[in-house]
């Protein structure tokens, strides 16, 4: 019994090590659902860069507006349906984090 | 004698590395876009023959075929163009193009490959041998010192190309027929921003999608003296259009007798026109924002899939009665789907699941899958054989 529950803790180290799950949903949707307008290393496509440098100047509640409601008129989705506006927080953070 | 003997066997050792001959109609390629790869894979036998590695960014990647079957080019987003040698599962060539493109195409005598580009905006063509550069067509400013991105770039017949400039509301074609300096014909104020576009099996038709205005637009390649004309005019006017996380795509549409199978645009539709009027007969409902609809050779069916939050949804269209009849769930992330050339079988790259899989078309049963990173495009190399593909 204890050498399962040994075995087990094992097993759960390096998802304990790893990024919470919730940070790897919005990582993922970042790399991947953002990435098929923005590029997944971030510098364009049909939108425009989202690399730190592109978004530089911009305020954070200018990019969380634009984020969760969109440019009409383009086509940037709005993204209040499917994320809170703490997700958007951490989506700016990592957008600022990387080159 | 010893002489020859020892001769004989320096042959057979350098033989292994060419080994059974074999054809390449059963194969195809995987694209495996976070890791910047693509798996070669044989359809017939199900399996992952190799992987050929160092294909850069990959997101959104599109791949054409030589006439011969044997090379694949594969288009990627940061500027890459890739010449993959199937046999040997190696980059037979590779140039880094422009800073940033979006899919490509072969011309009809398979000695031209063009790129679409928005960074630089234009249209690069290349020697499909060596690849190096044979012409460059840059777009039309916009105003603000960057040219207009260009989307929807297709082969079409007579060796011409032909395309769309989201910024500046155009639709070029580029004429090949004379040799390496194309004639271009230029089509201005067509409808706001197109976004991708298809040539139609026959080769007659370019239809572009607008992003702008609801309809799209139809260029006649028997009679470009005509002008383009607008189809499918304001399909959804005075409705809100509904979020589209993820561009509809028309390339690979589907045609089943006379009627056509197009996504909707900011709509939970497929909508069905008649040809060769055009008009719209119907709009069928279902589950999401459309991203395919590809019909299963032969035309019973039209497989659908969808962007966020619906991509774990395949859903099936009976041509026919113009009604959803099987709803499939894969797995989330359902990027791609891929007929074998006769529809028996479709392939389905299921992002989130990592892997392809394989389903039999007729009974929609799943019959076994592959592993692959993070997979997207699927592409078969009898698309050598297609116009518009
Ligand atoms: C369907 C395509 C599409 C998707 C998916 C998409 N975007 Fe966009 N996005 C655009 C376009 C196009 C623009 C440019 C709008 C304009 O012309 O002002 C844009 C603009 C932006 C901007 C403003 C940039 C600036 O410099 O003004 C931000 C920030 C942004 N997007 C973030 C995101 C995030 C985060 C996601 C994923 C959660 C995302 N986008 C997904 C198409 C898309």
């Amino acid at each position: 019994m204890l050498r399962l529950s040994m075995l087990l803790a094992l097993i759960a180290l390096p998802a304990l090590a790893a990024e919470p799950v919730a940070e790897q949903r919005l990582r993922h949707l970042l790399d991947h659902d953002c990435g098929s307008c923005h590029g997944m290393t971030r510098k364009g496509g049909l939108g425009l860069p989202l690399t730190a440098e592109a978004l530089d100047g911009r305020s954070d509640d200018d990019l969380a507006y634009v984020i969760l409601n969109g440019v009409p008129g383009t086509p940037m989705p709005p993204w209040a349906p499917l994320l809170t506006p703490g997700d958007v927080d951490w989506i700016i953070r990592e957008l600022r984090s990387r080159p | 004698m010893n002489r020859l003997l020892a001769s004989l066997f320096l042959v057979a050792l350098a033989w292994p590395a060419a080994a059974e001959p074999r054809g390449t109609g059963d194969l195809g390629i995987v694209i495996e876009r976070a890791a910047g790869r693509v798996a070669v894979v044989d359809r017939a036998k199900v399996a992952r023959l190799a992987t050929v590695e160092g294909l850069g960014d990959l997101s959104h990647a599109a791949a054409v075929f030589s006439p011969d079957e044997r090379f694949a080019y594969v288009f990627g987003r940061d500027g890459g163009l890739t010449k993959i040698d199937l046999l040997t599962a190696t980059v037979a060539r590779r140039v880094v193009q422009s800073g940033n493109s979006i899919g490509g195409a072969i011309s009809e005598d398979g000695r031209l490959i063009a790129v679409a580009n928005y960074e630089p905006g234009g249209v690069r063509v290349f020697d499909a041998d060596s690849l190096e550069l044979v012409a460059d067509i840059p777009a039309t400013e916009r105003g603000d010192g960057k040219r207009s991105k260009v989307v929807g770039l297709e082969d079409a017949p007579g060796n011409r190309f032909v395309f769309s400039l989201y910024d500046t509301d155009e639709i070029w074609v580029a004429d090949f027929s004379a040799g390496a300096t194309p004639a271009v014909t230029r089509f201005t104020g067509i409808g706001r921003q197109p976004y991708d576009a298809l040539v139609t099996e026959d080769g007659r038709f370019y239809v572009a999608g607008l992003f702008g205005e609801d309809g799209l637009v139809l260029l006649d390649l028997w009679h470009p003296e005509r002008g383009t004309r607008r189809i499918l005019d304001g399909y959804g006017r005075g409705e809100q259009p509904l979020p589209v996380y993820k561009m509809p795509h028309l390339e690979g549409w589907a045609v089943a007798g006379n009627l056509a199978f197009l996504p909707a645009i900011g709509r939970h539709e497929v909508l069905v026109v008649e040809l060769p009027s055009w008009k719209q007969v119907a709009a069928i409902p279902v589950k999401g924002q459309p991203v395919f609809a590809m019909a299963r050779p032969g035309g019973r069916h039209v497989w659908v899939n969808f962007a966020l939050p619906d991509n774990a949804t395949v859903q099936v269209i009976d041509t026919e009665t113009l009604t959803v009849a099987d709803t499939l769930t894969p797995g989330p992330g359902v990027l791609h789907m891929e007929f074998s050339p006769r529809g028996d079988r479709v392939w389905l790259s299921v992002r989130d699941k990592d892997e392809v899989q394989v389903w039999d078309a007729a009974s929609r049963r799943a019959l076994g899958a592959l592993p692959a990173d993070k997979p997207s495009g699927i592409f078969f190399t009898s698309r050598a054989h297609r116009i518009g593909l």
